[in-house]
């Protein structure tokens, strides 16, 4: 939290799907920053690591020190986050398989466990009392190329399920979605995260 | 056998069926750079530079010039070992029109098809009817008339056509520039001029409406043709190209894997001049190229397809 406590909203926009993050942000009245080196991740206290190729995201993280930045920061209680498909991705644990994961949460996630564009779809995804913040029990959310959780820890809450299988998670001051809330216009998450 | 009203109206409504994660694939490779490549070892060296996808081709574009013949879809064993090799989305281009080509390689699952005037093209009249595939599309434009013909085909993707295998980015700015003037001409547009606006466009007034209404495309809008440098890709993204495509550049050049690395590096942070100056220093020597103004009119490629 910044000195004002106003929290202060940023996406990491070295690759992917940035706009649709800023216009969620906008929606909910909070100006947001563009996270592309790690100076501009100083005034920032939440931030949103978009969909986009994981493989890509982390090469550039790691290029330009916004990986150990954004380590530091979550582990130092200053950042809250949440990781969008290939941003979810990253935020897992290292399973072996490239792109080498962060270890924030305590989530394994499949890369493109469904195969390929092919498999993308729209997916009804429900979503838990506690999630539902007075709305909609269940929203329409996209799946692209997407990964899936196969294992979390007992920190590790499911927020919101699609066909049985977990999609929304959250761990201490992260979140991650294994689809697109951001493309349905559906604010609640990024609402949760702003509340973090 | 004429189709039925209730048939007809079924299709119409398919049209549009999967169009938002169609563009949701073209939305996630934003800011990305997309590499051509021949071969299996090549795509490895693409997706450890950073490429956010491959495009699998028989021969690049500079190859396809200097060999001539007919230029077809990649063969089915080429594009299989490319997908083997990555586990980041693989396109693959179909002839203009070539419906068959489409399907062979949408059996295939790639991940998105390129409907491309690389290949020679099929059909000169028709492109593909692509709102009846489920794979996402990419077509190329020159002007904002021809980019909203194909988005009315069921494109989910636009790149400029530049002019492919030269090394020249001239043609690809000259479309980036006049979409962008074009977008800005029908956005200041008033209401009551945009059915003669669409007739002068030769696109539907559906879309023209809603580019009117948005300011934007509907789909992303990337660079494509003539990209050989880090610079040159930070030119396309200033120019307002979504991300790059890259065909003769990297594997052209001496050094495919600093040259492939440093263009993923300036698309990142393309207005950043000491970042665009360190990666035009770790780049490769580009490769030769050909100025466009040399060429003979028979060889142009983006004047294929309309």
């Amino acid at each position: 939290m910044t000195a004002a406590g106003h929290p202060r909203p940023g996406v990491l926009a070295l690759q992917g799907a940035v706009e649709p993050h800023v216009a969620c942000f906008r929606a909910l009245g909070a100006d947001c920053v563009e996270v592309r080196d790690a100076g501009a991740l100083r005034d920032v206290t939440h931030l949103v690591l978009p969909g986009g190729e994981s493989t890509t995201i982390a090469r550039l993280s790691a290029l330009f020190g916004l990986d150990a930045a954004i380590l530091e920061g979550y582990r130092a209680g200053r950042l809250a986050l949440f990781g969008v498909c290939a941003g979810a991705i990253l935020t897992g644990v290292d399973d072996g398989v490239r792109p080498r994961r962060w270890g924030l949460l305590d989530a394994r996630f499949e890369r493109n466990a469904y195969g390929t564009q092919l498999s993308s779809t729209r997916r009804r995804v429900e979503l838990t009392p506690s999630a539902r913040a007075g709305g909609s029990a269940s929203f329409v959310g996209a799946f692209i190329r997407a990964p899936r959780i196969v294992a979390f820890g007992a920190d590790v809450r499911v927020l919101g399920s699609s066909n049985g299988e977990p999609v929304l998670v959250e761990g201490p001051r992260i979140l991650a979605a294994t689809f697109h809330p951001e493309l349905s216009g559906e604010l609640r998450v990024h609402r949760r995260l702003l509340a973090l | 056998m004429l189709l039925g009203i209730d048939e007809r109206r079924e299709r119409v409504r398919a049209c549009r069926r999967g169009f938002e994660v169609k563009v949701g694939l073209a939305k996630m490779l934003k800011r990305g750079v997309i590499l051509d490549v021949t071969t299996a070892e090549q795509a490895k060296i693409a997706e450890d530079a950073g490429a956010v996808a491959v495009m699998a081709l028989e021969r690049v574009p500079a190859d396809i010039r200097r060999e001539g013949g007919v230029a077809r879809m990649a063969s089915i064993d080429r594009i299989r070992a490319i997908r083997a090799a990555v586990t980041i989305p693989v396109m693959a281009k179909a002839r203009i029109g070539h419906t068959a080509e489409a399907r062979v390689l949408e059996a295939l699952e790639v991940d998105f098809i390129d409907e491309s005037e690389v290949l020679t093209p099929a059909d000169h009249e028709h492109h593909i009817a692509k709102f009846n595939f489920r794979v996402p599309f990419v077509c190329g434009a020159r002007n904002l008339g021809e980019a909203l013909r194909r988005i009315a085909e069921g494109a989910a993707l636009i790149r400029t056509k530049g002019e492919a295998g030269t090394g020249d980015v001239s043609e690809a700015v000259r479309h980036l520039r006049r979409i962008r003037r074009e977008l800005r001409e029908l956005f200041t547009a008033s209401q009551d001029e945009l059915v003669q606006r669409a007739r002068e466009l030769e696109a539907p007034l559906e879309l023209v409406q809603e580019v009117w209404q948005e300011g934007a495309l509907p789909v992303p809008n990337f660079a494509a043709g003539g990209i050989a440098t880090p610079a040159d890709a930070a030119l396309a993204i200033e120019l307002g190209a979504e991300a790059v495509f890259v065909g003769s550049g990297v594997f052209h050049s001496d050094d495919p894997e600093k040259t492939a690395a440093a263009i993923v590096k300036a698309v990142a942070r393309p207005s950043d001049a000491a970042n665009l100056l360190a990666a035009s220093g770790e780049s490769g020597t580009p490769m030769a190229g050909s100025a466009v103004h040399t060429l003979e009119e028979r060889e142009l490629l983006a004047v294929r397809g309309s």
